[in-house]
């Protein structure tokens, strides 16, 4: 009885939540990636020129990685296909009447490295710009570098600061889901502002692109860090080995979320 | 699981509930009313893109990037989180 209601529960819960999500997958989406010529073309060259050497390197560590940890393919392919479903789905904001996406790499970034995160987020994002008529190629770099880099990066530093500082794991996943969405869009803000602005209007566009992106950035943040905070705390529930084994957490810090050493797999 | 699903389903339920009071909103992306309106204004208009699906050809490939998507991410999940797969290939 407790089983079926536990099936009955969850299919309550998932049939919604699948629904929407192919109405919002075959709805076109329109987001956050800057689109295909609006950047001036040695800005758009620039961009892609700073993202290389964050691909080449997460090249070299997923390569480096695969060899050394047996589970790391699919956990890589995992967080590959989320980050792309989900920097695809657009949410209906209701206080700002627009819609946008969850970007997915604050999350990626703790389980499986900002660097590998930025391939991931190419990879993505190229199959976007190509197929999706989201985002654009010769963009593709400012994208890169905004939600591969500094969603990856901003997200992955917040985790490792705050847990140095003792704040519970789980918080923690929260906030540093929190800080990549709305990193990302402050990078977008920058590389738009950049790229559009006359001499010495720099500061004044940057400022009125980024509060532009405040009504609607600002719940698709806050939703952001709830979706890394819940898919950590499942992995850390289910699979802490991951965890350990890929140096996010230490096992001690496993007492401390009230998790048995019983539950780990070595 | 069961948490996070209901904590998603509830903020959708909540933006759902709250849009159907949002009338008047046209719903359009942040890149259309954000980048490509400061862009327009700039004189930078944004491109065609250089692959350009028509009509229902977008909502295809929209559909089947998240089928293709959704069942890769559900491959690895079973993969990574399956306790019964897991026991299975301890056994073995």
């Amino acid at each position: 009885m407790k089983k079926y209601l536990a099936s009955l529960s969850m299919a309550v819960f998932v049939i919604p939540v699948a629904a929407f999500i192919i109405i919002a997958l075959s709805t076109p989406a329109y987001a956050m990636h800057i689109s295909e010529g609006i950047l001036p073309l040695p800005w758009a060259g620039l961009w892609y020129v700073l993202a290389m050497p964050f691909m080449a390197k997460g090249i070299f560590d997923i390569k480096k990685r695969t060899r050394q940890t047996s589970f790391f393919i699919p956990l890589i392919g995992m967080v590959s296909a989320m980050v792309f479903i989900i920097s695809a789905m657009p949410i209906p904001v209701p206080i700002a009447g627009t819609c946008s996406h969850p970007a997915g790499t604050g999350l990626a970034a703790i389980l499986v490295g900002p660097f590998v995160t930025v391939v991931a987020t190419s990879i993505a994002l190229l199959i976007q710009a190509l197929f999706l008529a989201h985002g654009g190629i010769t963009t593709l770099g400012a994208n890169i570098l905004s939600m591969g880099v500094v969603g990856a990066f901003s997200g992955y530093f917040t985790f490792k600061v705050l847990t140095k500082a003792k704040v519970p794991l789980v918080i923690a996943a929260f906030l540093a889901g929190l800080a990549s969405d709305w990193l990302t869009y402050a990078m977008t803000s920058f590389e738009l502002a950049l790229g559009l602005s006359e001499k010495g209007m720099f500061l004044k566009l940057y400022n009125s692109i980024a509060l532009a992106f405040v009504p609607t950035q600002l719940p698709i943040g806050i939703l952001e860090g709830f979706a890394a905070a819940g898919l950590f705390a499942f992995v850390l529930k289910r699979r802490p080995d991951i965890l350990i084994n890929l140096g996010v957490i230490k096992p001690l810090s496993l007492y401390k979320e009230g998790i048995g050493h019983e539950e780990v797999v070595y | 699981m069961l948490v996070l699903t209901s904590n998603l389903v509830l903020i959708l339920l909540i933006n759902l509930v709250a849009s159907r009071l949002a009338f008047g909103a046209d719903w359009a992306g942040v890149d259309e009313r954000v980048v490509e309106h400061f862009a327009e204004k700039a004189g930078r208009p944004a491109w065609e893109p250089f692959i350009n699906p028509s009509g229902d050809i977008l909502l295809f490939a929209f559909l089947l990037a998240g089928t293709v998507g959704g069942f890769i991410a559900g491959y690895y999940w079973r993969d990574l989180f399956s306790a019964k797969d897991r026991n299975k290939a301890k056994q073995g």
